[in-house]
């Protein structure tokens, strides 16, 4: 693995479906960040971290993780990258035991030290009650708390995750928080996209703004609030930076609303 | 038509609006423009079944068809075999209507009677239920009405009565699990009930000719033996009414008619007033947790590729849906393994009779424990951002499913070895190449989805769904003929199964997939 500052590192990204979804995208996150990625639906912000994940093919482009080409090399990328969806990926008829045991043959970790790994992480996520039982009845908060102890299991050195906190109870979504603050301190990037904007303000040490496949703001919030002039929450910016660019797009619909 | 808010009718059109666009979306892919095209299929295979049909009832209608004894067992036996499909078919309908979630909880949480629902959802499956009868048994029936006169239009009556019938007594079945079993087991035992139904009685049938005739010949033959016949009750018995009333017998029609409608109607009463409760009990089964029984954690060092031929057994081994399934394809090797073991040191020319069976059995086993190992991966994401490749990650796949269809066929290729070798190593042979193709098949036309899609695998891909089924017919055929020694005319099954491969192929959305 070579040294490099930046723990992802996307040059020219493009990727279209029926209409382009992500448009000549730079963007770098450095070693240790915790980086938020924030967008309207629709913005690209699943289709960028489905491809640093190798989900989806780029059309163009070039994706780096800790210096490694993700096209050239995927599978030494995969190796330190843990990836963590809306949807966990648990298998209904496996305890969450079994579970990790999987996840950590995948990524061929030592099964001793996987063992004593997941018992820590299953203890640390208020698992141990239910480790033994078949993941098909947990709760969704549940279910987010054994994917993201598989996502943990292998000691990534990135974890992305998309909007891990959606359908979380308070309790739950304080516990993924706190792992993943956790995990920044020991020297872990992580990079996630939220539509909850209070947990990017709170957290993030800088924040990406995508729209239309594009990054078109980024920065520590303080940076951000410089960029709009105002001391405004997230939240604020987050919608004047979207307006701004929706402008940008359709000339014609601000005209309409400049005379409204 | 609009119909009152929350009354039987309105939920009856509801059901079947949705339904039909179910029905359609199935079988056209979700793809409009194919409906000329599926019509035209239609139409074909109608006009193909007709003519199949004629070519075996019309010599039978053009002895004349005498309403005897003989007769009457004739046609209560094929129609009883017929009717254990539909009561399979019904009780599989009736388990969805208490565990489906789609919309029950939407209709349970509002103010409307569950009772009201339920019985809809009833009278549904017993219109589903008649249609899918009508469907297979109308080319019979309509070339009999065609030779034999339109007395055979009341066979479509007696159809409906036992539609009515099936439903009810599926019903009863469920509510009785629900009583004995519990909510928790009621899904899984009835799944497996509908499947023995199913496919045992006419298995069992199948095995009692075997034992009786010692081959394989037709099912039928034991309801054509004079034995047999003499055995039963006299053509008085009651038992006979409904092959009387598909005959044109109109008091037995009446009689069939009342019993089939009374059935339906008093279960409904008895049912309906503890649906809600039982829907609301199947509900919280999913809900519910199962501890796995456990020693000390011990995490086993594996390669990747063991971690995922593991993780396929474990997942086939506790999925009850595929228990199901996998049975029913188990239960069809049964005739063929009995006919051996009766057959044991026979020449070994009458085995030629099973090696199409078993080289078909195999064909679908492979094909359904394919579609769940490559298809239905419900930690897609998991497994595609691990740092294993996809070509080994698709073997380990392919090797968990082989092993378990070895594990089925083995026992049986090892009897055929003790009577024939080279008829063993032939079934061996073509039983591997039609596991190969129907794996083929489900790799070539993978798509993303969970397993709890099982039941719908088939409509991600028309195209797969028949050319699975095609390529384990010609293997059949080819394998049966290299067992007989002709190898040049095997040779044409053979192309043909080799061109269904290569149309699959062409056909499947190969290079856009990661």
């Amino acid at each position: 693995m070579s040294d490099s500052a930046f723990a992802l590192d996307i040059q020219g990204l493009t990727k279209s479906f029926d209409r382009p979804v992500v448009k000549d995208l730079q963007l770098q996150v450095k070693t240790g960040e915790f980086y938020a990625l924030l967008g309207p639906n629709g913005a690209g912000k699943t289709t960028i971290l489905r491809m640093v994940a190798g989900l989806l093919q780029p059309e163009a482009g070039s994706i780096s993780v800790f210096g490694i080409d993700t096209r050239k090399d995927p599978l030494k990328a995969k190796s330190i990258i843990a990836w963590v969806s809306d949807e966990p990926m648990v298998y209904d008829r496996l305890t969450p035991y079994e579970y990790l045991e999987f996840v950590a043959g995948l990524w061929q970790i030592d099964a001793r030290q996987a063992q004593v790994r997941s018992t820590e992480l299953i203890e640390w996520l208020g698992l141990k009650p239910h480790a033994h039982e078949r993941c098909g009845g947990f709760s969704k908060g549940m279910l987010q708390k054994v994917a993201l102890a598989g996502a943990l299991v292998h000691d990534p050195k990135l974890i992305i995750l998309d909007e891990p906190l959606t359908g979380l109870d308070a309790g739950s979504a304080r516990q993924v928080k706190q792992v993943l603050l956790d995990k920044v301190k020991q020297g872990v990037t992580v990079i996630m996209t939220t539509h909850i904007l209070e947990v990017a303000e709170r957290m993030a040490e800088r924040i990406g703004v995508i729209n239309h496949g594009r990054l078109i703001a980024e920065g520590t919030l303080t940076e951000l609030r410089a960029r709009i002039g105002r001391e405004d929450t997230l939240e604020e910016i987050f919608l004047d930076l979207v307006a701004q660019k929706e402008m940008d797009v359709d000339p014609a619909a601000s005209a309409v609303d400049a005379a409204a | 038509m609009t119909f009152m808010p929350s009354t039987a009718p309105w939920f009856a059109a509801h059901e079947w609006r949705l339904m039909w666009r179910d029905a359609v979306a199935m079988m056209t892919g979700g793809y409009p423009a194919r409906r000329i095209a599926l019509i035209v299929t239609l139409v074909i295979a109608a006009v193909l079944l007709h003519l199949l049909a004629n070519a075996i009832v019309a010599p039978w209608a053009a002895a004349g068809i005498v309403p005897d004894k003989a007769t009457l067992v004739m046609i209560t036996g094929s129609g009883f075999l017929f009717w254990t499909v539909m009561l399979s078919q019904a009780l599989e309908s009736i388990t969805r209507a208490y565990y489906s979630r789609s919309d029950l909880d939407l209709i349970l949480s509002s103010p409307a009677s569950s009772r009201t629902v339920f019985a809809v959802r009833t009278g549904i499956t017993a219109v589903t239920t008649l249609l899918l009868a009508c469907l297979l048994a109308s080319p019979v029936v309509d070339v009999l009405i065609i030779h034999n006169g339109p007395q055979w239009l009341m066979a479509y009556l007696v159809l409906a009565a036992l539609s009515a019938l099936s439903t009810a007594i599926a019903v009863l079945i469920t509510v009785a699990l629900f009583r004995l079993a519990g909510t928790k087991r009621t899904r899984l035992i009835s799944q497996i009930i509908a499947a023995i139904i199913g496919a045992g009685f006419v298995i069992g049938i199948q095995a009692v000719a075997i034992l009786h005739f010692g081959n394989m010949s037709s099912r039928f033959a034991l309801f054509t033996d004079a034995g047999f016949v003499a055995a039963m009750p006299d053509a008085a018995n009651l038992i006979w009414a409904p092959a009387k009333a598909a005959l044109g017998d109109w008091p037995s029609l009446i009689g069939v008619a009342i019993v089939g409608a009374a059935a339906l109607a008093l279960t409904i009463a008895f049912a309906s007033s503890r649906f809600g409760e039982q829907a609301i009990a199947a509900a919280s089964v999913s809900h519910q947790r199962v501890a796995q029984h456990h020693g000390a954690v011990n995490f086993r060092p594996r390669s990747q590729k063991q971690q995922l031929r593991v993780k396929e057994w474990k997942l086939l081994a506790r999925d009850p849906w595929l228990l199901s399934q996998t049975l029913m394809q188990i239960l069809y090797l049964v005739p063929p393994a009995l006919y051996l073991w009766i057959s044991y040191g026979q020449s070994a020319g009458t085995y030629v009779v099973v090696i199409p069976v078993l080289v078909m059995a195999t064909g679908q086993l492979s094909g359904g424990l394919s579609w769940l190992a490559i298809s239905g991966e419900d930690a897609h994401d998991l497994v595609v951002t691990a740092p294993v490749s996809a070509s080994a990650v698709l073997q380990a796949k392919i090797e968990a499913v082989a092993t378990v269809v070895l594990a089925v066929l083995t026992p049986i290729i090892i009897l055929m070895m003790f009577a024939s070798f080279e008829l063993a190593a032939t079934t061996a042979v073509f039983a591997a190449l039609s596991s190969g193709s129907a794996t083929a098949i489900q790799l070539w036309f993978r798509v993303p989805m969970r397993r709890a899609m099982f039941r719908r695998r088939q409509v991600a891909s028309r195209v797969s769904t028949i050319s699975e089924a095609l390529s384990s017919i010609f293997w059949a055929g080819t394998a049966v003929l290299v067992a007989g020694d002709q190898y040049l005319i095997a040779t044409l099954p053979a192309v043909l199964a080799t061109v269904t491969l290569f149309v699959a192929w062409s056909l499947s959305p190969k290079g856009k997939r990661v």
